[in-house]
């Protein structure tokens, strides 16, 4: 008799979800599933409004990555006004969106994640939160909380506030930066190197211990797609496309943003709202890829900032040039997050980043516009339609948890092939279902479980429905 | 020479001249009484029925911009009772259209904000009508977005009275009344508007603004024109 497991909701992840997994006659996993449960449609809601409100609504969408939206959101209506921001306009939302990626990267890694690495999945929940870890490790914690603060406090000085800021405009930013400012996101970054750094040097020393789950926690090979700059380095803000397959070979490279539509395709299944993306050149359910952070490392030749580049080199002397699991999401997650430190102090000492003009100003150009960068879970993009008037006609979104739905699907099922075993439900493999889903950090809506405290539910089903098992916590 | 006469307002002695309203000498006298529709400087309407007060022997209550003062009378601008219903008023202006602070040009510049707040409006318990309302978008310069149009008629008595255009209007009734751009057309359709912007820098809320403006930025700086306007009003005797 086959059977379902539901895991429902998952818990310390952004949103609301749950995990079925089928069981066939022998109690084999024939099928593994991540439904995403919520629904926002925010494309149609937008529809009617003005496109200069579009940054703003569009940052409704999640209360952890709002400069993301609005970052992609900007540039799309930038496309629109046909407008360039200012060189110094660009900068400043170059830095505020690698706050974003600092902050978020801090809230995945130390305050969602370092509990099941520090502790181990087999731990008891009552312990493996952020709240054991500052017990058993206080300087991880510390500095999680730290490096968070920072970005969020980048976010507050540039944009007006930590969430939902006002500042990244149209056309560029709505005020300038002042010395004061300046000097003090500086101030700051000889500690957010040094955290970042710790927790590299703590990840690095416990990676041995977490070989056997790697392999198993979606290793698959799949395409990577992120942003490059001219260099071949990481660009978080612009730049073009680069697609790798699995051997690193390039499936694309050099592609205008604005072009993806070319390449991606979508596909709606009907047992999740979340939309799957696919490479239209290999088809659906084929054209599977990831992108964020492991994606970020994958396909950039280098970060470009000297520290985060050292530790790349290391990154890929250890776990190869493209690193096929999923569990390496959170190794490359810090090393994104030493290059966006290095980054914003880089930006913070251009010659010109203190320029008043960080705005440009026109009309409505065109009627279509398409925004695309990087947000802290991967390449982000935003396309609208509006009329002549600039009123919103049609928005579609691709978010990055959309890109790895179908890599998030895969992972799920690996992990349940290897930890479910017949009729017996284990809190281990219950956490290792989880944790896999935790590692590509999706954003599924505005709400944050950071204590992970919620109540997890996994349930054994009959066909006919009936509850055979049952365990919650 | 005009007649002075005096009276009370919230038990405070004041003096005011023949002809002038209560709300214009509380204003003199620093009583603050609120209101959405009044301007200094343009003819008051009634239309927003924030300043009702109540006066000693009168049955029904009279708003503070529309009633002249007489010698002896006995004001009361601020009781429970008026308070409760100040609150309501403002509460259906918020629920009669779709008002959505967060994602507003005029958030933290809004009279109609500032107004919830001074009065203690912390939730609705009227339901909300959330009625498909447009957005004119067709001006160069400026939009209109009607869901945000709360009918205090600033924009059509500053335009008339100031501006001398005449563009803007009201038409039809109820539920469904609207201001209006030369009998109904686009506003960049218009021949009679001369762009001057008057509308918008008098607008208490979002709903009349300039374009390109994103949320919260729409604040309204260049009011210093309103003095102004008392002038010319004084001098075409209005």
């Amino acid at each position: 008799m086959s059977r379902t497991i539901v895991i429902d909701p998952v818990t310390r992840i952004e949103g609301h979800s749950k995990i079925t997994i089928q069981l066939d006659d022998r109690g084999e996993v024939v099928d593994a599933r991540f439904h995403v449960t919520q629904f926002r449609g925010f494309e149609r809601i937008t529809q009617g409004r003005p496109v200069h409100e579009m940054p703003a609504l569009m940052a409704r969408i999640c209360g952890i990555c709002p400069v993301s939206h609005l970052i992609a959101s900007a540039k799309a209506v930038d496309d629109i006004l046909a407008v360039e921001p200012p060189p110094t306009g660009v900068d400043l939302r170059r830095i505020i969106n690698l706050g974003q990626i600092v902050q978020s990267n801090a809230l995945s890694f130390f305050h969602l994640s370092s509990p099941d690495l520090l502790f181990g999945f087999d731990a008891d929940p009552a312990v493996r939160n952020i709240l054991g870890v500052a017990r058993q490790n206080p300087q991880l914690a510390k500095d999680g909380i730290g490096l968070r603060k920072w970005g969020q406090q980048i976010i507050e000085w540039l944009g007006g506030k930590r969430i939902h800021p006002e500042g990244i405009v149209p056309g560029g930013m709505a005020t300038p930066l002042t010395a004061e400012v300046r000097d003090r996101i500086l101030a700051g970054v000889p500690e957010a190197i040094a955290a970042v750094e710790r927790a590299i040097a703590w990840y690095k020393t416990d990676l041995l211990r977490w070989e056997d789950d790697a392999a198993t926690f979606g290793n698959f090979r799949s395409a990577f797609m992120g942003l490059v700059d001219r260099e071949g380095n990481v660009d978080h803000y612009g730049g073009w496309l680069r697609v790798i397959d699995a051997d690193g070979k390039y499936l694309a490279d050099r592609v205008d943003p604005k072009l993806f539509n070319d390449y991606i395709g979508e596909a709606v299944e009907p047992w999740s709202y979340l939309k799957s993306t696919y490479w239209k050149a290999m088809g659906y359910p084929d054209g599977i890829y990831r992108v964020g952070p492991l994606a970020r490392v994958n396909v950039a030749d280098r970060m470009g900032t000297p520290r985060a580049d050292e530790e790349l080199e290391k990154f890929r002397w250890r776990v190869g040039r493209v690193a096929g699991s999923s569990f390496h999401y959170h190794y490359a997650r810090l090393i994104d997050t030493l290059h966006s430190v290095e980054k914003i102090a880089e930006l913070l000492h251009g010659p010109d980043i203190l320029s008043k003009h960080v705005r440009s100003v026109a009309g409505i150009n065109r009627n279509e516009g398409i925004g695309v960068s990087e947000a802290p879970r991967g390449t982000l993009m935003h396309h609208y339609k509006v009329d002549d008037d600039g009123i919103v006609l049609w928005a579609n979104l691709i978010i990055a948890t959309g890109h790895n739905n179908m890599a998030m699907n895969r992972s799920v099922l690996q992990v349940a092939r290897r930890h479910v075993k017949g009729e017996a439900i284990t809190e281990g493999m219950l956490n290792r279902v989880e944790a896999v889903i935790r590692c590509y950090d999706p954003c599924l809506s505005c709400s944050t479980h950071a204590l992970g405290q919620m109540a997890l539910q996994i349930q054994l089903l009959a066909p006919d429905g009936k509850v055979l098992d049952e365990l919650s916590r | 020479m005009s007649t002075v006469f005096t009276f009370r307002i919230d038990g405070k002695d004041v003096a005011g001249s023949e002809g002038q309203t209560v709300m214009e000498v509380a204003e003199e006298n620093g009583i603050d009484i609120p209101a959405l529709c009044h301007l200094e400087g343009i003819h008051d309407r009634g239309a927003c029925r924030l300043c009702m007060v109540e006066i000693a022997g009168s049955p029904k209550l009279a708003a503070a911009c529309m009633t002249r003062i007489t010698e002896g009378m006995d004001v009361t601008a601020h009781s429970e009772l008026l308070l409760e219903y100040r609150r309501t008023v403002t509460e259906m202006m918020f629920v009669e259209r779709n008002h959505v602070c967060a994602v507003c040009v005029a958030n933290n510049h809004c009279e109609l904000q500032d107004t919830a707040e001074e009065l203690g409006l912390t939730h609705f318990d009227l339901p909300r009508i959330s009625p498909k309302v447009d957005i004119d978008a067709s001006h160069r310069l400026f939009a209109i977005d009607h869901n945000r149009c709360i009918l205090c008629l600033r924009c059509v008595r500053v335009c008339d009275e100031i501006e001398g255009a005449h563009t803007w209007d009201i038409m039809y009734r109820g539920l469904e009344t609207r201001v209006q751009t030369d009998m109904g057309i686009p506003w960049g359709e218009s021949t009679t508007c001369t762009s001057c912007g008057k509308c918008v820098q008098v607008c208490p809320t979002g709903a009349l603004f300039e374009k390109g403006r994103a949320v919260a930025r729409g604040s309204k700086t260049r009011r210093p024109f309103l003095p102004w306007m008392k002038v010319v009003a004084e001098e075409r005797g209005l």
